[in-house]
């Protein structure tokens, strides 16, 4: 008896949960409507299936428990009650599969007028790249990648010039304009999901992947890694930013070419920055080597690409911005000295030319244990700190300890790395996590401070 | 060269004496069965607790220093890993298949009695292997059961250098343990089976193990192959599966290849394997239906087609585990709609089970709620297969939680149920004793319960988007903040969950010394393993004479019978009430000599 | 009975259901039950190499998957060598047959002689695919230089394999007949034995065939089997 109420309580609870729970499909913001009229088909159908079995079960139990004087009823079987189940269930199935194939088919053949955008999946961030003027996508080998070329496309390939390159894992679309994915992956399986889209398709390296979809709705919107692509899969995350036209082609216009990126002081000027650094000398010291009395971190043997990075958040306001951020507020201040995006490129390409000098330590810690916890960072920052241009982590090797300390505590507490441009400090709130107390984070940073590269690699 | 039917070997010649010869080198299919059975079930326990620090992340993210991204994964590869294959395959196969198939079919033994030892071996060096792994450098592979390369040998994966190798050689060594058993069971009910044991006569607990190693035989190559060919990109340099690619800013010397070749493989062996721990799970639980119920099972010819028919349409349908996979979209047509028709078998089988409880005289019995359990559990598992199955439906769907809450569901919940169920209804005949009722009941409606509570909720993370495999979600913006509080609920069941089935260990190992005796066929069955002469079966189950079998399995509640079940072994017009005899018992009672 | 009337006997039924079971033949002999798992072995061996050719057609789509043939120049645009090695191998196969001719009519020392010169061009066959190897290896055609080359060392080396566990088999089981002076035995083993040296047999006539393939029949079989 308890068994019947117990399954006419699950099926009413089921219904229910299913009704209120806030827990349910993301608002649509794509063209995929079909999919969801597929889903709410689907959940009709066997939603009536799932109530009228089981309450066909639990009637049964009750009404045929078990007495002494009954002796139940012999059926082998009941060819016309098997008949109509079959054709019953038959007109179900296809009921759910009609419609769902109509979606598909439409899902599988991209509109004409789309365009195009290709992504890029690489541990553990995406890039994008937009065809140009020509139409076109240049050519692409793994072969070519290189911290000059991080989308490895064919330097000898004229349609690959003036490719429109996305450095980062920020995606802008404009709205209500089918567009297509280009889809390939550099190094493992990666995938490319935006649940209020509803598309999603893996990226597989060695081939090219395509799906389309046309978003209907302004906004800003997460993107999720959604093939297991190895130890930093829960934390490649990145953002569809669906805008007006007018404002897509502006921000289109600022991202560079390829032909672009590949000259000469694109990414900055040493010489002009050597000028610019002397105000940022006073702390950070002539050399670049720090300052610890005034909390400035290190900056020599740091990569071009980190510096840039951070001297553009810091101008934006995505870093050096939070309330609790004293100390980031007063860098960000200082970014007045540094005008425009050029003199923020060649002060970095200046301090990327300095020699690099480990600074001196200042905290103790467990090193063994520091080094476990440095097993779930060696993935992206190298096994020796060195850093590493393609998962986009600076080196950590020979900084200052102090900072450091204080850059985890930030990232634990959240002051650095919420905003939601900071892709990469997001990943950084996920892993500093790893470390909960004051001496677990010495013992990392003891670690880290222990470790010493070979060569000046960025 | 005179013909001997291995039936009527003489075997007191073959009884083993020594303790070693009994119980560790046995060639007994029934003590091999609890060989088989007791390291499954302890590498089940194992991949359990994994589970529950999978839950602990989730629940209560970074409170435990020793959960970190490369642990999580690398707890969630083999506990997916242990539990389809180790553990699932290895009880329902190699445990009850090896005990049930010789008694049910009314045989001495399994076809080839050393090579059912060989593997019982084999299977026990392949767990060794596999638990190995866990003291390796770098530990066991994290690449997820379904160990796609290239990561799973690249690094930036756990366990890429020799976790993998140890994952592969173990599984290369559980097939050749799976392969050596598997035919057994094949030639076993092929060749082995009794006089008057016709294929319809047999339980539906065979039909269904006898399916499921058939294709257990035709699938496992494919993942041997797979292994065989990944083994060889790893360690001899060949490019297989392996792209040229850029790992972690580094060129690999890899060109040509194909990861996807490596997918449609896998999924060649993994999607049978989901029907190879499913079907005897079909089967055992409509024995336990019908003998609980005291009804023959509702359209039994049915019930055999569509084991059949699912077995063999499980193999067009690898694909729908590759819809978002990259593969050729068009494909998505096909697999699409292989995949709904196995949902008309597979639905007949659910309504038939409800069918024989319709005008049955239900027994309450905890078997019998385990069952009860498996049909609304398997209900549910299965209509949320239809999501999944339906391709434009999977694409919002497909790698969420959702997809982790239907397998568990279909595959994990509700094949565990029929375990549960097959445990103790088959426990009388394997000890001599009845499990603990109470103790049943309790960890019954613990699991059942417990475990719709932690699955249900899981679904709507998965509708929500939430992704699989993810060590933290951190903060985001497209989940309610209420979700946190949702998954710690989840992890609290699941820890609830896990600690209730120590009731169920206490109770199996408890009863075996304390249990109640059961007697002979202490549920009033009418298939074969219930009429040995002794109670547990002896050393060839059947003393002098095999059975004779003279009707089918379900002769429950016939018309005009003195009792409400006539065993197999029962002449036809016997135990009718206008004969004087009385119950027949066995095969004392069977008369006329093999033919 | 056919399978499809003992597949749907009304078991149930006294009447119909009698009739099946006295049709039905009880338990088989030991004998029986080892060539039963000798062709589901069998089958399952098929299974395998049925994966690799699904796999090698699938590959042999991908760019920059260079075939062994289809231009002169490359190592088996001449097959002549494959062909001794066929030779040698279907010389294994007809003795094995002629020692179980020979053991059904009772001449035992026949018999076992056959099947030592069997075992002979077994163990030939298995030194020239070395050679064989050898050869391509010399000529640059490793086993990583290309996927296609990959496939042909995996694929030959998975045969041989089972050539010479059988070999392992066969000698084991002659080496049991032959202590126990079980000669009985000896025709049900060389029965089984020749079963599965034809088997393999057959199996190398069909990768003979495939590897020696030009890239457009694969192109070809791959539209066909829509892999293309």
């Amino acid at each position: 008896m308890i068994l019947v109420i117990a399954i006419v309580l699950l099926v009413v609870g089921s219904v229910i949960f299913h009704f209120v729970s806030p827990w349910n499909f993301t608002p649509l913001a794509s063209n995929w409507s079909a999919i969801d009229n597929t889903i709410s088909i689907t959940v009709l159908i066997t939603g009536i299936v799932f109530i009228l079995v089981n309450l066909f079960m639990a009637y049964a139990i009750y009404r045929f428990r078990y007495r002494k004087d009954r002796k139940a009823d012999y059926e082998p079987e009941n060819k016309k009650l098997e008949i109509w189940l079959t054709g019953i269930t038959t007109v179900g199935i296809a009921a759910l599969l009609a419609p769902g194939l109509f979606a598909w088919s439409s899902f599988i053949s991209k509109p004409d007028d789309a365009k195009m955008v290709e992504v890029v999946g690489k541990q553990w961030h995406w890039l994008y790249r937009f065809p140009g003027d020509d139409g076109v996508l240049g050519a692409t080998d793994p072969r070519f990648v290189n911290p000059d070329n991080p989308f490895g496309i064919d330097p000898s390939d004229p349609a690959g010039q003036d490719d429109i390159l996305v450095f980062s894992n920020i995606l802008h679309l404009p709205v209500n304009e089918p567009y297509e994915f280009k889809m390939r992956a550099m190094d493992v399986l990666h995938n490319f999901g935006v649940p209020h889209f509803r598309a999603k398709m893996d990226m597989v390296p060695g081939m090219v992947t395509s799906m389309w979809l046309e978003p209907t709705r302004v906004g800003n919107f997460e993107v999720v890694c959604m093939q297991l692509c190895g130890m930093g899969h829960h934390a490649m995350r990145g953002r569809v930013v669906v805008q007006e036209p007018e404002d897509f082609e502006q921000w289109l216009a600022h991202q560079p070419t390829f032909a672009e990126s590949m000259e000469e002081n694109h990414w900055g000027n040493p010489e002009n920055g050597e000028a610019l650094y002397q105000t940022c000398a006073g702390c950070h010291g002539t050399a670049g080597e720090g300052n610890p009395a005034l909390n400035a971190p290190k900056l020599s043997g740091m990569s071009n690409q980190y510096l840039i990075r951070q001297l553009e958040y810091y101008r934006d306001g995505v870093r050096g911005a939070h309330e609790d951020d004293a100390l980031g507020q007063q860098m960000a201040g200082m970014m007045v000295t540094l005008p425009d995006e050029q003199a923020i490129r060649d002060v970095s390409a200046y301090l990327s030319t300095l020699p690099d000098r480990p600074a001196a330590n200042s905290i103790e810690g467990d090193l063994s244990r520091g080094e476990q916890y440095y097993a779930s960072c060696a993935d992206c920052h190298g096994a020796s700190g060195e850093g590493n241009y393609y998962t986009r982590a600076p080196r950590l090797a020979g900084q200052l300890d102090t900072y450091l300390v204080r850059q985890i505590e930030n990232f634990k507490s959240g002051v650095r790395g919420s905003h939601e441009q900071d892709q990469y400090g997001m990943q950084m709130r996920l892993f500093a996590q790893r470390v909960q107390t004051e001496q677990q984070i010495n013992d990392l940073v003891a670690y880290i401070n222990s470790l010493e590269p070979d060569s000046d690699s960025d | 060269m005179t013909h001997v039917p291995i039936a009527d070997l003489p075997m007191d010649d073959h009884h083993p004496t020594s303790f070693a010869a009994k119980y560790v080198w046995s060639q007994d299919h029934k003590v091999i069965a609890i060989q088989y059975a007791t390291i499954a079930i302890f590498v089940g326990v194992v991949a359990l607790i994994l589970s529950a620090f999978m839950r602990l992340q989730l629940g209560f993210p970074d409170t435990f220093s020793f959960i970190n991204p490369n642990t999580y994964l690398q707890y969630m590869t083999m506990h997916g890993m242990i539990m389809v294959v180790y553990m699932l395959t290895a009880l329902l196969l190699g445990g009850f298949g090896n005990y049930l198939i010789p008694l049910m079919v009314g045989a001495r033994d399994m076809a080839f009695p050393y090579l059912n030892m060989l593997s019982v071996w084999f299977y026990f060096v392949s767990v060794l292997i596999l638990l190995a792994s866990f003291f390796v450098t770098g530990g066991p592979t994290g690449a997820g059961w379904t160990l796609y390369p290239p990561q799973t040998i690249l690094p930036g994966t756990p366990g890429n250098e020799w976790g993998i190798i140890l994952m592969i050689l173990s599984l290369a060594v559980f097939i050749v343990a799976f392969t050596m058993g598997g035919l057994n069971y094949v030639t076993t009910v092929m060749q082995a089976r009794t006089h008057g044991m016709t294929l319809m006569r047999m339980p539906l607990t065979i039909w269904g193990i006898f399916i499921a190693s058939w294709m257990g035989l035709l699938a496992f190559p494919a993942l041997l192959v797979s292994a065989i060919m990944m083994a060889m990109d790893l360690l001899l340099g060949t490019s297989f599966f392996m792209p040229t690619l850029v790992s972690l800013g580094n060129s690999v010397d890899h060109s040509g290849g194909s990861p996807l070749l490596f997918q449609h493989l896998f999924w060649f062996f993994g999607h049978p394997e989901v029907y190879i721990v499913a079907l005897p799970a079909f089967g055992m639980v409509s024995d336990v239906l019908a003998t609980h119920a005291r009804k023959n099972i509702f359209g039994y010819r049915m019930m055999v087609w569509a084991i059949v028919i699912i077995g063999a349409l499980s193999f067009l349908v690898w694909g729908h585990h590759m819809y978002v996979s990259g593969m050729n979209l068009p494909f998505g047509f096909f697999f699409a709609t292989a995949t709904l028709i196995i949902a008309v078998p597979t639905a007949l089988k659910v309504y038939n089970w409800t069918l024989t409880l319709w005008q049955g005289n239900i027994k309450l019995t905890s078997p019998m709620l385990f069952a009860i359990g498996f049909i609304f559990t398997f209900v549910h598992g299965g209509l949320t297969g239809l999501f999944l199955g339906n391709v434009i439906v999977d694409v919002p769907l497909a790698d969420t939680m959702f997809v982790v809450a239907h397998f568990h569901m279909v595959m994990g919940v509700s094949t565990v149920m029929v375990i549960f169920a097959a445990i103790y209804h088959w426990y009388p005949l394997i000890t001599g004793r009845m499990m603990h009722e109470g103790m049943a009941k309790i960890h019954f409606w613990t699991t059942f319960l417990g475990s719709y509570a932690v699955f249900l909720p899981m679904h709507y993370l998965g509708f929500m988007g939430v992704p699989r495999r993810y060590f933290a979600m951190g903060d985001t913006a497209f989940m309610p903040e209420s979700t946190h509080a949702l998954n710690a609920s989840i992890t609290v069941f699941a820890l609830i969950l896990i600690a209730f089935q120590s009731v169920f260990i206490i109770n199996l190992i408890w009863t075996l010394k304390y249990g109640r005796k059961a007697g002979k066929n202490p549920w009033g069955a009418t298939s074969l393993e219930w009429q040995t002469p002794d109670v547990p079966p002896a050393h060839g189950n059947w003393g002098a004479k095999l059975p004779v079998v003279h009707r089918w399995a379900y002769d429950y509640s016939v018309p005009n019978a003195t009792q409400d079940f006539i065993p197999q072994t029962v002449p036809q017009g016997d135990m009718m009430e206008k004969s004087s005899d009385g119950p027949a018992e066995g095969t004392e009672t069977t008369e006329g000599k093999p033919s | 009975m056919s399978l499809i009337a003992r597949l749907t006997e009304r078991s149930w039924d006294p009447a119909t259901s009698a009739a099946a079971a006295a049709s039905a033949t009880g338990p088989m002999d030991v004998f029986a039950g080892r060539q039963v798992m000798l062709h589901i072995f069998l089958v399952i061996v098929s299974v395998i190499f049925l994966l690799f050719f699904l796999t090698f057609i699938a590959h042999s789509q991908y760019p920059g998957f260079e075939t062994l043939t289809g231009e002169p120049w490359k190592p088996l645009a001449s097959t002549t060598q494959l062909w001794i090695n066929t030779g040698v191998l279907a010389m294994a196969s007809l003795m094995m047959h002629m020692g179980l001719t020979r053991a059904r009519q009772g001449l035992t020392g026949q018999a076992v002689g056959f099947t030592m010169v069997a075992a002979f061009f077994t163990i030939q066959f298995v030194l020239a695919q070395l050679w064989l190897w050898r050869d391509l290896h010399g000529m640059g055609h490793t086993l990583v230089s290309n996927p296609s080359h990959s496939y042909f060392y995996l694929m030959t080396a998975v045969h041989v394999l089972h050539l010479v566990g059988g070999l392992v088999i066969m000698l084991g089981a002659l080496a049991i007949i032959w202590r126990r002076a079980a000669v009985e035995r000896l025709e049900r083993s060389l029965k089984l034995c020749s079963t599965y040296w034809h088997y393999l047999l057959g199996l190398w006539l069909v990768l003979f065939v495939l590897l020696t393939r030009s890239p457009e029949t694969y192109r070809t079989i791959a539209i066909l089997c829509g892999l293309g």
